[in-house]
């Protein structure tokens, strides 16, 4: 019975780090770039969530709402001052810049928010669910987070797949140059892009803190290294990947956290990508990549 | 005996079939020209002459040594060397090391020897630069040695592939499209150069080109590609006056 | 003597230069300590200085030269330091001369990175790209979650191993004392080193590289950077000069971890120190140094290194200054507009142009 619950937390967890992937991968997709700041703007949003609830005593739907908002901007923000002067640099200094802004989010938290631990109040104030005579107890947390990620998922497909911006960020995706002189406006579907990731980075705070619940300044670095990880683990670049990444490797975390060694969990995610990479060298979704002589 | 005998060499990709019964014949010292609208397949008949592909099928022996399906650095090795039809330099370097980088399985030394700096490593840049500027001279780029390769022009990087490939020292040279994006005062010195480099370093070369004037006027013999098979094959002439040569390039 | 240097080629000169403004940078430092203008800050920040110009050398042979991109030096770092340190815990009462002992722990610490570098190696490098990078990341954080749960411990009866449980490790509890002590580390380490050995080592490795990269080895290695494909053409071994550049590189990054984690007293593997962290800012000394250029590294190691300490009088906004110049850097470097700026103020100077792309300064 114990472990049909970790099975539980762990796809809780990687729903969560399916959620983040979603925008590493969507941000790599379309502008082929490592955006290492991702994992901090999910600190942000957390901190605007647990000071909404906390200082000002907003309700926690309002709140997520308001810090999916100031995260969306953030995210567009982001990209115009930082990323979009450097769209034809090379690769190397795209990613420097992004750590960059990953030092200025942190430490610019660290100023406004200070270093000590914020403990934050769950999001979901419902009561948890026992199963099987009590012996499977899973928190309302835990649902809700799978719930969302669920719905995102289906919601973001659908948005690629019927809408024209969605179409648009496909065929940026696929071949930028090619895409903006089928008259798409290349730079406005990158900017939706971080819009979109940078969004989803603030539900997966708030849902990442609920069941975490100690917030600070670096909250956000090791969740954005995981999903990163997921990321590259499902095919970097794929939607669906992204999930099934997310998913494994929350389930392996918990898993192993359980089963093997509390200390080593992090070591055994790592090893298990290492493992799927050297059999498929571009993750388990990915696309085969030719090189044309 | 043949120095590059190829039979029935054939490869798909993902069920197209790109390359079948590939079959030809190249004597030692011939100029050979491999030609076929686009898409025929010829390049693809270079990757896997130089192991870039394994061929699915088939066997390619040169000078009596089978190398079907080995990887290309040993088929460099083993003689074959070759030029790219999206030239491919090392853009980063000069034009001499370009050409040094090609002589690498020439003059050798071993690493510990090259940061302890033995005697040894210089003796042996020495002779590469040497050998190098030499090559460099039948090409006409001696003087811009240190120029990165990037900065050259587009001709003499075409000529600077073909020293490049000349220093791992081959038995065969396959060269692709050569005189693509050349005007005719280039491709007219291009066919000097091909010739002085089959005469002088005894050379035998197979060539893609779609240039019909350098094709007639320096290939002795021709094997026509179309839809990835073998269309014709037999001396220039006779091929180029052969009707469904002509009806695979124009049209009916 | 003017004729000597005339003809020099053009690549040596550039390789004195660099050793020149190295034995210059020392003296001077020397003098500063000497007469007392150093404060104990700057003279704290020598020895690191050193360490991270190494690492960041060690990584430019692997970013800038074969092109990869590494975000697990520091885990190679890591293995050098706790290797070294381990040795010289050993050994110590056994060796008399404090410079020998740090030698024989610097050729144990680089020994052990290069063997993980080369075992690491034999599958990262068969990867491209990005993924290259995570696998190299995800290799660093295995081996400080390693290192965390191995506990090493020595009594009369010899060495005694735990892997995970310390209470597992069987040793004579009066007279036994801890080599490794898990998460806790390595500690009373004896302070052998020093800026002196910090900068001969420093020289050492440029020699190394510098040497390196001006050979036949060095141009297969950057023939297999600029064109996989064409090297392959020309006959170049591609895994052999990967794994030589990339064995290299890590036992450099090693050497560097020896000097690291003999200048403190108690060694602890941490995200911070050997972590992503460390390896993503060593990656930006690389970067932002130039490609390939190992001068460059060292430059922007010293100045990035001093940087968030020379910023200190901004007390909480030193990080946050630091990160708003790397960004503007980038900007600087790479902006389209900034660009167009840069080459109007150029024009408008009497002094020449850049330096050529692709050099190995």
């Amino acid at each position: 019975m114990d472990f049909i619950t970790h099975l539980i937390n762990g796809i809780s967890l990687g729903s969560v780090y399916a959620i983040i992937a979603l925008g590493y991968t969507m941000v790599y997709g379309i502008a082929k770039m490592l955006n290492f700041a991702h994992g901090d703007v999910i600190m942000v949003g957390s901190y605007i969530i647990f000071l909404l609830m906390s200082n000002v005593g907003v309700p926690a739907i309002p709140a997520v709402i308001i810090s999916i908002i100031v995260c969306t901007t953030l995210g567009i923000v982001i990209e115009k001052i930082a990323y979009k002067p450097l769209r034809r640099a090379t690769s190397l200094a795209v990613l420097i810049t992004a750590i960059g802004v990953s030092y200025f989010l942190q430490n610019s938290s660290l100023l406004l928010f200070g270093s000590d631990p914020k403990v934050f109040s769950s999001v979901v104030n419902l009561p948890s669910i026992k199963l099987a005579n009590g012996m499977i107890n899973i928190s309302s947390t835990t649902i809700v987070t799978v719930v969302v990620c669920i719905l995102i998922m289906i919601a973001l497909t659908l948005f690629i797949k019927k809408t024209k911006a969605g179409q648009a960020m496909l065929a940026v995706s696929e071949d930028k140059d090619a895409a903006s002189l089928m008259g798409i406006n290349a730079n406005a579907t990158i900017s939706l892009t971080f819009a979109i990731g940078s969004g989803l980075a603030a539900i997966a705070g708030a849902l990442f803190c609920s069941a975490y619940p100690s917030l600070s300044p670096y909250t956000g670095a090791m969740p954005g290294i995981k999903a990163f990880t997921a990321a590259v683990f499902g095919g970097i670049g794929s939607i669906p990947g992204a999930l099934l990444g997310g998913i494994l490797l929350g389930v392996i975390e918990i898993l192993g956290r359980a089963y093997i060694s509390s200390q080593l969990s992090d070591a055994i995610v790592f090893a298990v990508l290492i493992i799927v990479l050297l059999v498929r060298p571009t993750g388990i979704l990915g696309k085969k990549l030719h090189e044309k002589v | 005996m043949a120095l590059l005998e190829v039979k029935d060499l054939g490869i798909s990709f993902g069920g197209l079939q790109a390359v079948s019964e590939f079959n030809i014949s190249i004597k030692k010292g011939q100029l050979y020209g491999l030609i076929g609208p686009n898409g025929a397949g010829k390049t693809t008949v270079f990757n896997m002459l130089t192991g870039v592909y394994t061929p699915d099928c088939g066997s390619i022996v040169l000078d009596g040594v089978p190398i079907t399906g080995k990887k290309t650095t040993y088929i460099n090795q083993a003689g074959i060397a070759r030029t790219f039809q999206n030239i491919r330099l090392f853009n980063d370097q000069t034009v001499l090391d370009n050409v040094k980088i090609g002589l690498h399985n020439q003059i050798k030394y071993n690493t510990f020897t090259s940061i302890v700096r033995l005697p040894k490593y210089f003796k042996s840049e020495k002779q590469m630069k040497e050998k190098a500027m030499e090559l460099l001279k039948v090409f006409d780029l001696d003087k811009e040695a240190d120029l990165l390769a990037s900065n050259l022009p587009y001709g003499k990087q075409r000529k600077l592939e073909i020293a490049r490939a000349l220093a791992t020292n081959p038995k065969l040279l396959l060269l692709d499209e050569p005189a693509a994006g050349m005007n005719p005062n280039e491709t007219a010195e291009l066919m000097d150069t091909i010739r002085f480099v089959r005469d002088n370093f005894d050379m035998t070369i197979l060539l893609i080109e779609h240039d019909m004037k350098l094709v007639s006027g320096i290939c002795e013999e021709l094997t026509v590609l179309n839809f990835g098979k073998v269309l014709c094959q037999g001396y220039t002439k006779e091929v180029l006056e052969d009707t469904e040569v002509i009806k695979a390039y124009i049209g009916d | 003597m003017k004729n000597f240097f005339t003809n020099m080629k053009k690549s040596t000169k550039n390789h004195l230069i660099t050793y020149a403004g190295i034995i210059v940078a020392y003296a001077i430092m020397q003098i500063l300590c000497g007469t007392g203008v150093a404060s104990n800050l700057i003279k704290g920040l020598l020895v690191p200085i050193c360490v991270y110009s190494i690492v960041a050398i060690g990584l430019n042979l692997c970013v800038g030269i074969l092109g990869e991109l590494s975000l697990g030096h520091a885990g190679f770092m890591c293995i050098g330091a706790f290797t070294g340190a381990l040795a010289t815990k050993l050994l110590y009462d056994y060796i008399p001369s404090k410079i020998l002992m740090f030698l024989i722990a610097l050729v144990i610490g680089t020994f052990f990175a290069a063997l993980f570098g080369f075992l690491i190696g034999i599958p990262v490098l068969r990867l491209k790209g990005d993924y290259l990078a995570i696998v190299t990341l995800a290799f660093g954080q295995i081996i400080i979650n390693i290192i965390n749960v191995l506990y090493i411990g020595k009594d009369e009866a010899g060495l005694h191993f735990a892997f995970s449980n310390p209470n597992a490790i069987n040793m004579n509890e009066e007279t036994g004392v801890w080599l490794i002590n898990g998460a806790k580390g390595i500690t009373k380490i004896p302070s052998i080193s020093n800026f002196t050995i910090g900068v001969i080592l420093l020289i050492v490795s440029l020699f190394i590289v510098y040497h390196l990269v001006d050979s036949r080895t060095g141009r297969a290695i950057m023939a297999i950077r600029d064109n996989r494909i064409a090297a392959e053409s020309v006959g170049i071994n591609i895994t052999k000069y990967k794994m030589l550049a990339f064995t290299i590189s890590a036992a450099i990054a090693g050497a560097g971890g020896v000097l690291y984690s003999h200048n403190l007293s108690t060694l602890t593997a941490t995200t911070n120190n050997f972590g992503y962290n460390m390896s993503i800012m060593i990656l930006v000394y690389v970067v932002l140094g130039g490609m390939g250029s190992f001068r460059g590294s060292i430059i922007a190691t010293v100045i990035l290194y001093m940087l968030p300490e020379l910023l200190r009088g901004l007390s909480d906004y030193r990080m946050l200054f630091y990160a708003i110049i790397l960004i503007g850097l980038m900007l600087f470097n790479w902006s389209p507009k900034a660009i167009v700026w840069r080459q109007k103020v150029l024009s408008l100077l009497p002094f020449g142009k850049k330096g050529e792309k692709g050099k190995v300064e």
